[in-house]
């Protein structure tokens, strides 16, 4: 992105991404993609009462040029998934997915041919929030989860080489499909 | 249907039940040519057209297609508590003349255009069924389009307006498994009926209606989406709903119900009518 991007590794670069983290994480905009019931609550957590503004998340952006969070608030049908990852390609760098209620983590109730069984199929999810639909308490609290995600989220070569260990994490791990057991 | 419709069809049942008696057939054939339609217009005292064009198509019962037990098809345990539930799946056959209100004129106009048009009623028309208040005509499906222009262009008809085509699946009716409705809207006389045709699953083709309605262009990539009817003549039949690599078509009876695997660690969701049962 800029000149942060070129420094070494070391104790600069960890002092400048303590600083960019803390910046990113306070000026975090979300883009409005309220897809079904949960965008109500995602619209109170956003109004007067629980008031994302003290995040400095207030501003729902209606264009995905200018927003860097994608709430996915819903169920995600077969139709909506092309419209879903058009607007995440259009996000900038860096871009961040929270998957908010059952419907959009695995399907929910919508166990049948109409709805993506997960919105994880279509995009990168940085966190789940289950509920049907969560209570905004419950999304600001996933939202603070992010946060400190975004806070400690590395730069430059940290991030090529953190990037690099969780291709290779992902390339040993077993598939979900295949994992036994209990469901956690 | 209204009540006026209603008490006229009352009024007149008699006359309805003496129509279709076999006696009255010979005199189907001999309804009147063309050359001897200048006559008829001269003779003042010439009943209208509503008696003189006679009734090709025999009144028949109302068919059971298929009887179906609880809420759910299979032979899983129902446990949404209607699992004793009964329910017969009823097509209804040719309803008797008259039909009331509208009705009858419209079958006359149209029954009227086919022949001058060298196509036999009979021929081109199944049934023509009252049912609910609405007029429903299952036409042949090889002579579909030539109905639906019919409709269209015909100064007493004018089906200006096709409303859709949605398709319905009837698994137990051999021969005849997919239906094809369109519903449509004559915007000058103010009125309304169905065309209604049938295709088997085997041969699951119809023509298109694009040529006569071009409106109904998505309708029926719907109706192929979902019930896989083949609109011949269609500009673009491709899926509108489903992913382009979509197996299946999910509104047919036999698609399973639910049942797609979910990526939980290790678990698997099974189609309702399989994932509990009274034991």
């Amino acid at each position: 992105m800029g000149l942060e991007e070129k420094l070494p590794s070391g104790f600069l670069l960890s002092t400048v991404e303590g600083l960019a983290g803390y910046m990113r994480k306070g000026s975090l905009w979300p883009a409005t993609f309220g897809l079904a019931c949960c965008a109500i609550e995602m619209m109170a957590t956003g109004a007067g009462r629980y008031d994302l503004a003290r995040f400095g998340m207030e501003v729902f952006r209606a264009s995905p040029r200018q927003a860097d969070l994608m709430i996915v608030a819903g169920r995600v049908s077969q139709k909506m998934a092309p419209v879903l990852r058009q607007i995440y390609d259009q996000m900038p760098e860096p871009k961040w997915v929270l998957s908010m209620g059952v419907c959009a983590s695995s399907g929910g109730m919508f166990n049948n041919y109409a709805i993506v069984q997960g919105v994880d199929h279509i995009v990168p999810v940085d966190i789940y929030l289950p509920g049907c639909p969560p209570r905004p308490e419950m999304l600001m609290d996933a939202i603070l989860k992010l946060h400190a995600e975004i806070q400690k989220m590395p730069l430059g070569a940290d991030r090529v080489a953190a990037a690099r260990a969780a291709e290779e994490a992902a390339l040993k791990a077993l598939p979900t499909i295949e994992m036994k057991g209990l469901l956690r | 249907m209204s009540d006026d419709d209603k008490a006229d069809k009352k009024a007149s049942e008699p006359a309805a039940q003496s129509t279709p008696s076999p006696d009255t057939k010979p005199s189907a054939d001999t309804k009147p040519s063309p050359d001897t339609k200048p006559d008829a217009s001269l003779q003042p005292v010439e009943p209208p057209a509503a008696v003189e064009t006679p009734q090709p198509l025999a009144v028949q019962e109302a068919e059971i297609v298929s009887v179906r037990r609880g809420m759910f098809p299979g032979d899983g345990g129902d446990t949404s508590g209607y699992g004793r539930l009964l329910r017969k799946v009823e097509l209804p056959g040719q309803s008797p003349r008259p039909y009331g209100g509208y009705f009858d004129e419209v079958e006359n106009e149209l029954f009227g255009a086919l022949d001058e048009q060298g196509l036999r009623p009979e021929d081109a028309i199944e049934r023509v069924i009252v049912y609910g208040g609405q007029l429903t005509f299952q036409v042949r499906r090889e002579h579909l389009v030539q109905v639906a222009r019919v409709l269209r262009d015909d100064p007493a008809l004018r089906f200006e307006l096709c409303l859709g085509v949605s398709g319905v699946h009837f698994p137990h009716e051999t021969g005849r498994e997919l239906h094809s409705f369109a519903p449509l809207m004559s915007v000058t006389h103010n009125r309304r009926i169905q065309l209604e045709t049938t295709c088997p699953d085997s041969d699951p083709h119809l023509p298109s209606l694009y040529q006569v309605y071009p409106a109904v262009d998505w309708h029926e990539r719907e109706t192929w989406d979902m019930f896989g009817i083949v609109y011949d003549g269609h500009p673009a039949l491709t899926r509108i709903l489903m992913p382009d690599d979509w197996p299946g078509h999910p509104q047919r009876k036999d698609y399973p119900l639910g049942g797609i695997p979910v990526e939980f660690k290790g678990a698997q969701i099974p189609a309702p009518d399989q994932r509990r049962s009274y034991s």
